[in-house]
């Protein structure tokens, strides 16, 4: 029971606690004296709400803070978890979008193509199929994607293979929903081929 | 309010966004190198059988799988 309550001090002091954290190991505390009262031998089980880390306020509009944390999250794989960087360049639908801390709230849309991190002097690049990417007041962001791959796992020879197959799909196609797909595939892989060289 | 901006290509083509982004997903899992390629298009292989119900009774069920049997 110390162990537990320690953790919960430790979680505290790593976020900054707000008025959310504290509702939120109220209702936890509830939980855990019911559940000492109706059965004192067994070990509670760890409920949802301990699990959950709180976030920064949203709130805090007078600081803007130095870096923003970036999550990463695909299909298969969170990318990055509470990753600090400066900026954070996403390809939204209506082109390539620099995201700073203190940047306002928005949510955009993703195309295909190239998202960069920069952490200083290095800059990590994925390459992002589609998703949404949701900044919020308190300099997070969140981009979601259905495939984010580092470019370094991207295979140049595939792209070039790809880009001729669908440039040859494109002028075969004769409906609508083939046009579609073929166009669709030569957007990707135009943007998996400047993102390469770019 | 005004409506929105101009449909996308494939929404007027009748796609949906989801076969849309899953498409733009295959389209870079096939980009990949090895061996992430092949770990790529694992993940995506289904395998399930489907039966029909008709007049409440099950008819012979199908199997939809990736791998031949």
């Amino acid at each position: 029971m110390l162990r537990r309550a320690t953790t919960r001090i430790l979680s505290h002091r790593r976020h900054c606690s707000t008025a959310e954290a504290l509702k939120v190991t109220a209702a936890d505390d509830l939980f855990m004296a019911a559940w000492k009262r109706t059965m004192p031998n067994l070990d509670p089980p760890k409920t949802p709400l301990s699990f959950l880390q709180p976030r920064p306020s949203t709130a805090s509009a007078a600081s803007i803070p130095s870096k923003m944390t970036i999550n990463l999250v695909s299909s298969c794989s969170s990318g990055l978890s509470n990753k600090q960087a400066h900026m954070v360049i996403v390809p939204a639908t209506t082109g390539q979008m620099g995201i700073l801390p203190g940047h306002v709230a928005s949510i955009s849309e993703l195309k295909p193509g190239l998202l960069s991190i920069y952490e200083g002097n290095e800059v990590t690049k994925y390459f992002i199929s589609s998703g949404f990417a949701f900044v919020h007041s308190n300099s997070v962001a969140d981009i979601i994607a259905a495939e984010a791959v580092p470019i370094e796992q991207v295979d140049p020879s595939s792209v070039q293979k790809g880009l001729a197959e669908f440039t040859q799909k494109l002028s075969t196609a004769s409906t609508d929903l083939e046009k579609a797909e073929a166009q669709i595939g030569l957007d990707v892989l135009s943007a998996l081929n400047s993102s390469l060289s770019g | 309010m005004a409506s929105n901006a101009a449909v996308p290509f494939w929404r007027a083509a009748g796609m949906t966004y989801i076969t849309y982004s899953n498409l733009c997903a295959n389209l870079v899992s096939q980009c990949l190198k090895e061996p992430y390629r092949s770990e790529a298009l694992n993940r995506e292989k289904v395998h399930f059988s489907v039966s029909k119900w008709v007049d409440g009774k099950p008819e012979k069920p199908t199997t939809r799988s990736d791998t031949p049997e």
